[in-house]
């Protein structure tokens, strides 16, 4: 299987979920070409309003169609989106209104259009509401499966897609579930925790620290709210180490919700990495190192942290 | 609905106003009696609501985008049977469904979260939508503050609403009516922001503008079946009301946007509301048992 940003994959499971469930609308706010949600409004018109670059009236129209009964799915970058936070915390969130709320192009991963295009703070502000779950998934697999769940899951959804491609991680016979982490290596000195974007890149670094004999476990956590505290305890308990690792800002995001889970259940020994401090213009793979979350930057943290 | 009887409603609402805004202890008497006759002209022989089926699909929907006069609605719902007139004083306390600003998932009936301001509309928008699409004959009514369209997202919504849906679902199943008091928080309208030519913006925004006295019953009655007739566009009331309307001491007072009356206060509105002079109080409450309930249920209030 070819890698595919978590966004073209959402855009063709819109499509197949469309024609099975006719309560699905879209909403957009100028950006349906990037969303990728142009293809299900070329597939049904009738089902897909572009309002214009207005996100907040956006948000408050889907809650509004959910309330008579429709599935919409609000799209637009994540900063975007989650920069009109009041909308989201009444008309949304404190509503409970079946709203899934689509945040795309998130990380310094987008490269070149630099911080104000990049969705940094996204996790750290729907961390806060009540009733929002987040899902972050890694690979075109995940992804089409935690679509068809957040048609059926009743009430608001975030979910965080890439712009781009994402090598496949997932294996054979994977089934996303709200709340449930993937193990993806078993491992015993370490336990590296990535979303999104930087699966892959943790199961790199799990690769290269494998030939220093650093045995790392890495762990999928597509479900980010809630955390599979299950999976992390249990790995945590057997590593005595953890790294998170997430592109998204060091403050709030994963990296937070681990920390605050372990501190209160099992102090653990924890390394956070993502971005520190705005984003900036440069080419994805450059940024990615410039933050340390290539393989290369994981496995050098992960060394350190260990002190190996 | 005849006229006489409408006042009447709302007379009686105001009365509860001052009354569970006292018992609060906090609340915003300005704003909900400036909209009363807008909401008792609604949920009085114009709405298709039934209290004992809240959720009921095609039910017509109210959203009080100024939240803040939540009050007003309570005594209108609470008049037209949704819930019992006792549980009124219950607001803003402790586990009461009747939050200080208006919670759907607290009390069957309310139809958005609103408070924060400049959210209803973008709501009224997406409803009126769906409603539409499933074929409902449903009607949305979403009441506006005129503080509240200082907000920028009302205006993204006034853009929206006229396109949105076009051409098979245009919103004329959607009707927002300004409550115009001309008094924010802070002071007069005008001092703050003003609105005007606050008609000529709506029109220049592809809405079906009327301008009425909101405190008129055969006006507000003739609006609202303009909007119903209107096809093809939502409509916009343009609603001129009077701040804290009914009592003197309250009326265009920017004092009482936000602070509820004292018990003996709360006392004085009343009669001021129901237009008895003082030398004459005592003996009309003889004759007023349910009003002579109210006023010695919040003099009780004072001594504890």
């Amino acid at each position: 299987m070819a890698a595919k940003a978590t966004r073209a994959a959402f855009g063709e499971a819109l499509i197949d979920l469309g024609a099975k469930d006719p309560r699905i609308v879209t909403l957009d706010s100028d950006l349906s070409k990037s969303t990728m949600t142009v293809s299900f409004a070329k597939k049904y018109p009738d089902r897909a309003f572009n309002v214009g670059i207005a996100e907040a009236n956006m948000i408050g129209v889907a809650a509004g169609l959910a309330m008579a009964g429709k599935v919409p799915f609000a799209a637009s970058f994540a900063c975007f989106l989650v920069g009109r936070f009041e909308t989201i915390r009444i008309s949304v969130a404190y509503t409970n209104a079946n709203v899934k709320l689509v945040g795309t192009h998130v990380g310094v991963a987008i490269g070149e259009d630099g911080y104000s295009q990049m969705g940094l703070e996204d996790i750290a502000c729907i961390r806060a509401l009540p009733n929002i779950p987040i899902i972050q998934p890694a690979d075109e697999v995940e992804c089409k499966q935690v679509i068809a769940y957040a048609a059926e899951h009743q009430g608001p959804l975030y979910l965080r897609l890439t712009r781009q491609n994402l090598e496949p991680v997932s294996p054979a016979g994977y089934q996303f579930r709200l709340g449930q982490w993937a193990r993806l290596r078993d491992g015993s000195d370490v336990t590296v925790i990535a979303s999104g974007g930087t699966v892959f890149n943790a199961l790199e670094a799990a690769q290269q620290l494998e030939g220093d004999g650093i045995r790392a476990e890495v762990i999928n956590a597509a479900s980010i709210k809630p955390l599979d505290e299950e999976m992390l305890l249990a790995s945590a308990r057997k590593t005595g180490h953890v790294v998170t690792v997430e592109d998204h800002s060091i403050a709030g995001g994963l990296g937070g919700a681990v920390s605050e889970a372990l501190c209160e259940a099992l102090p653990t020994a924890m390394k956070r990495l993502g971005v520190q401090g705005f984003g900036e213009s440069g080419d994805p793979k450059g940024l990615y190192v410039k933050h340390g979350l290539d393989a290369t930057g994981i496995a050098r943290s992960v060394r350190k942290f260990l002190g190996r | 609905m005849d006229i006489a009887r409408l006042e009447a409603i709302a007379r009686g609402c105001r009365v509860q106003i001052e009354r569970m805004l006292t018992h609060a202890g906090s609340g915003h008497p300005g704003g909900s009696n400036s909209v009363a006759d807008l909401l008792v002209a609604l949920y009085f022989g114009r709405l298709r609501v039934d209290p004992k089926r809240p959720d009921w699909p095609d039910r017509d929907r109210v959203i009080l985008s100024k939240g803040h006069a939540v009050p007003a609605l309570y005594a209108a719902m609470s008049r037209a049977g949704f819930f019992p007139e006792s549980q009124l004083i219950s607001l803003r306390k402790l586990g009461s469904p009747l939050q200080g600003h208006p919670d759907r998932n607290a009390l069957p009936g309310i139809e958005a979260a609103t408070g924060s301001l400049g959210q209803g509309l973008s709501i009224a928008l997406g409803e009126a939508l769906g409603l539409k699409m499933a074929g409902s004959p449903a009607r949305v009514y979403c009441i506006l503050g005129d503080g509240e369209i200082q907000e920028g997202q009302v205006w993204e919504a006034a853009m929206s609403g006229p396109k949105l849906g076009q051409p098979s679902h245009p919103l004329d199943n959607l009707c927002a009516i300004l409550d115009y008091n001309k008094i924010q928080l802070d002071g007069f309208v005008t001092d703050i922001l003003d609105l005007e030519p606050v008609v000529a913006k709506w029109q220049a925004f592809g809405w079906a503008v009327q301008e009425i006295d909101g405190h008129n019953f055969a006006q507000i009655g003739k609006a609202l079946d303009q909007a119903e007739a209107t096809k093809g566009k939502p409509s916009f009331i343009v609603a001129n009301t009077v701040k804290g309307k009914g009592v003197p001491w309250m009326e265009n007072n920017p004092e009482w946007h936000g602070k509820a009356p004292k018990p003996q206060e709360a006392i004085r509105a009343i009669r001021d509301l129901l237009g008895v002079s003082e030398a004459a109080w005592d003996e009309y409450l003889t004759r007023d048992s349910a009003t002579k309930a109210v006023v010695d249920e919040l003099a009780a209030l004072e001594k504890t």
